[in-house]
């Protein structure tokens, strides 16, 4: 049990902080100590435009996806490694929000399934933020049951033919490539017809549709896939094992997680040490108090739990399910937290615009984004059952459509 | 950084989780659970010649100077088995205030007695309702007699020594306190039993009349020694919460897996499974809390007293849930006094006030983080 850097820990520290130092954007280092809940506002600048600079300085000092193999843009970092370079990164590490689909679930999934060639021509202009990629799982009727999914792909000669369309595609709007999961066969159970590819969001046939969402910004896309044509060499795996690969991708997925959840706690802890109430700060009252004591502690909590993922990590151990927890916990709690700081603002909290008496609409923001965040990536429901099945070895759900040919399965409006 | 007990450490936890279920099955604990028997003597007896009891005690003073992380893991394993013996009160309590504040000769008179199992002690802090707070201690100390009433206090029944929190001045500053060693066979003390909501765990009323008391650390010092004791006991207690909830959800899990209602298991139920889910990430979430808390402890690092307010909230509110919801997945029969449940139930909300309750490390936890985001 040790929190101290061992001398080479300390040593590569000090080499990325010296190197974060002389290279940071430190002009931004303002504004995004104030974007929270992962959602960056700069007042004049397009993250993805000042993202890709950060990560292009980064990855030609060496600094891009750290873990990965230097051949293929890496450093060839150890877990322990990485932590150190987030801590140290801090608040310019929110700039890398438009490359972590590509960082965390595509990439390692090409890393896994992909030709040396594919490896050798993409995975390093991913690192450079040179290209960005998408993530194409969900659809319209495949959400928490993605098996589900609908769109297909033909093969025809040596290549696919894709018709189909996905939904909630973070980011497809920007990115060059994407990782795609279709139909191959419909005629066996939904798990076993599945095939994955990769794909040129260019491609003709391929049309991204914004979607306004609930909390008014545009993050998400629908794609629609008319005869897109995809060549067999961009296929991911063996035809029909696309959703054991998928696993691949959503492990690693997990991998990612951790470091960078937001919780809402510390601008909770900031907000309530500077509210004036009517008896004094909030923070000396006693029922705010308490809420915020628990939510630090649990805040903490993921804190240590995903540095205990990170030391197994660094024993050669796989991430496992138990890292489900994460994303479970801090979606509640950024919920919990804004409606909390909106009733101590009493009736200014409805309030949404830059307003000195909701700290800029923060909370508010808050609220209005963190549905998403118990949703996207596994909803709060799958994320239970994932920790009861695969961590406490509770009995899986009666499935009805488990053994039946994917053509067979009762549907509405297929 | 290394975030996990050592191979040697994880190898102690595997001794003494053998140990204890060959010693201390739920049979065992039940002889004290229903008053026919104040502890489980040959279970204390046994833990000391395992080198438990002294696990943490240097060897000079009849321990085996193992250390602090070393005792994290012996207390998940008292806090998985229930064990009905005075562990936390002598060990995390009265040995660790020996550890920091003790003279050489009070060290050498009671260390060597604890490790071998020959002395029982115990912290007599509180004085009725409220929690640690030195405008709380009314027991004063004068011409080294103490006189007053301590209630309740932890195993103070079957203690041989107690670590008395007295009051020596009225400045209405900390330094108003001091801590006074008692030898409870010594007369001057009355003893009278309580009963409580976990009758595992003894709690007693002591009442001091002239009862001859010798100052442990320097007078006024009192507060600031009993500080460091309760966060050092809070990490420690934590990991017994942590022992406790892992096994309250184990229980859980394992009725789920056995009982069959509308012809399936109850496990395979969405409202029982996301129960137990949730009673996984909260036991989850204290036991990370808890290893931070002991790398704090066993490192005398300047974060301890956060850690340990934060292990502490962390590990009450786990236990508690997993008890709590222990009960619920069993339905009737954990509401049984025959089925265990209740066992485990009792002892997550009876810790849940033994060292303060919760509220009072919640405040302890903000003004910690405070302290530390204005330095």
């Amino acid at each position: 049990m040790n929190f101290d850097d061992t001398p080479q820990e300390a040593a590569f520290r000090e080499t990325a902080r010296k190197w974060i130092e002389a290279n940071a954007p430190k002009e931004l280092h303002a504004e995004l100590s104030k974007s929270s809940l992962g959602r960056i506002r700069l007042a004049n600048r397009d993250i993805v435009d000042v993202g890709k600079a950060w990560q292009k300085k980064k990855f030609e000092g060496n600094w891009a996806c750290l873990h990965w193999p230097r051949e293929y843009g890496g450093r060839g970092a150890t877990p322990i490694e990485r932590v150190i370079w987030q801590q140290e990164e801090g608040v310019y590490g929110k700039l890398t929000q438009p490359f972590q689909i590509g960082e965390g679930m595509c990439g390692p999934t090409v890393m896994a399934f992909g030709s040396e060639d594919a490896k050798r021509r993409y995975l390093p202009k991913l690192a450079s933020g040179e290209e960005i990629w998408c993530q194409l799982f969900s659809e319209p009727s495949a959400g928490s049951d993605v098996a589900g999914l609908r769109t297909r792909a033909e093969k025809k000669g040596d290549s696919w033919v894709v018709n189909g369309q996905k939904i909630w595609t973070s980011g497809a709007h920007y990115s060059d490539y994407g990782l795609l999961i279709a139909r191959t066969d419909p005629n066996v159970p939904k798990h076993k017809g599945l095939t994955m590819f990769f794909l040129d969001m260019k491609s003709p046939g391929v049309e991204v549709r914004p979607i306004k969402q609930a909390n008014g910004m545009q993050e998400f896309n629908e794609v629609y896939f008319t005869d897109v044509v995809i060549p067999d060499s961009q296929r991911l795996g063996a035809v029909g094992e696309g959703w054991s690969v998928s696993l691949t991708t959503l492990m690693n997925e997990r991998m990612s997680i951790g470091a960078r959840l937001a919780t809402g706690v510390p601008e909770m802890f900031e907000f309530c040490s500077s509210l004036m109430l009517e008896d004094g700060l909030a923070i000396d009252d006693p029922a705010v108090r308490s809420k915020l004591a628990t939510w630090a502690a649990k805040s903490n909590g993921l804190k240590y739990t995903s540095y205990r993922t990170i030391s197994a990590l660094s024993k050669g151990e796989r991430p496992g399910p138990e890292n489900s927890i994460g994303k479970l916990v801090s979606g509640m709690m950024l919920q919990d937290i804004a409606t909390c700081a909106m009733d101590l603002q009493g009736a200014a909290g409805v309030l949404t615009g830059n307003d000195e008496e909701t700290v800029q609409g923060q909370f508010q923001q808050m609220l209005l984004s963190s549905p998403s965040m118990r949703i996207a990536g596994g909803t709060d429901e799958i994320l239970r059952n994932i920790i009861a099945e695969r961590v406490l070895g509770l009995p899986g759900d009666i499935r009805v459509d488990k053994d039946v040919p994917y053509n067979k399965i009762p549907t509405k409006g297929r | 950084m290394n975030f996990d007990f050592s191979d040697d450490q994880k190898q102690l936890r595997d001794q003494a989780r053998k140990f204890l279920s060959e010693k201390c099955p739920p049979k065992a604990v039940r002889v004290v659970l229903d008053g026919k028997a104040p502890y489980d003597k040959e279970l204390w007896k046994g833990l000391a010649e395992m080198g438990f009891l002294g696990v943490a005690i240097p060897e000079e003073f009849g321990g085996a100077g193992a250390g602090h992380l070393e005792l994290c893991v012996i207390a998940e394993e008292m806090g998985r088995a229930n064990a009905p013996v005075p562990f936390s009160s002598t060990v995390y309590l009265a040995a660790e205030a020996l550890l920091i504040a003790g003279s050489d000769a009070q060290k050498k008179k009671w260390l060597p007695a604890i490790a071998a199992g020959e002395a029982i002690g115990t912290l007599a802090l509180f004085e009725g309702k409220g929690n640690p707070s030195p405008k709380n201690v009314k027991l004063t100390a004068a011409n080294g007699v103490l006189n007053g009433v301590k209630k309740p206090v932890a195993d103070g029944a079957i203690a041989d020594f107690a670590v008395v929190a007295a009051r020596t001045g009225s400045s209405g500053r900390e330094s108003d306190i001091s801590l006074f060693l008692v030898d409870l066979k010594a007369g001057g003390v009355e003893v009278k039993s309580l009963t409580n909501l976990d009758p595992t765990r003894g709690q007693a009323e002591l009442t001091f009349k002239d009862a001859k008391a010798e100052p442990l650390g320097a007078a006024g010092e009192g507060w600031s020694i009993l500080t460091q004791v309760l966060d050092r006991a809070a990490v420690l207690c934590a990991f017994e919460q942590v022992g406790g909830a892992d096994r309250a959800l184990e229980m859980g899990r394992d009725y789920a897996l056995d009982r069959i209602a509308f012809g399936r298991q109850i496990g395979s139920f969405q409202a029982v499974k996301h129960m137990l889910a949730d009673m996984y990430v909260s036991a989850t979430l204290a036991r990370s809390n808890s290893y931070y808390g002991a790398w704090a402890l066993s490192t005398n690092a300047a974060e301890l007293p956060e850690a340990a307010a934060a292990a502490r909230i962390s590990a009450t509110q786990a236990f508690q849930h997993c008890a709590k919801n222990n009960i619920q997945v069993h339905g009737g029969m954990g509401f049984t006094w025959e089925f265990d449940c209740h066992m485990y139930y009792r002892r997550a909300n009876a810790m849940a006030l033994g060292l303060g309750s919760l509220s009072y490390w919640e405040d302890q936890l903000i003004d910690r983080m405070r302290k530390k985001n204005a330095a």
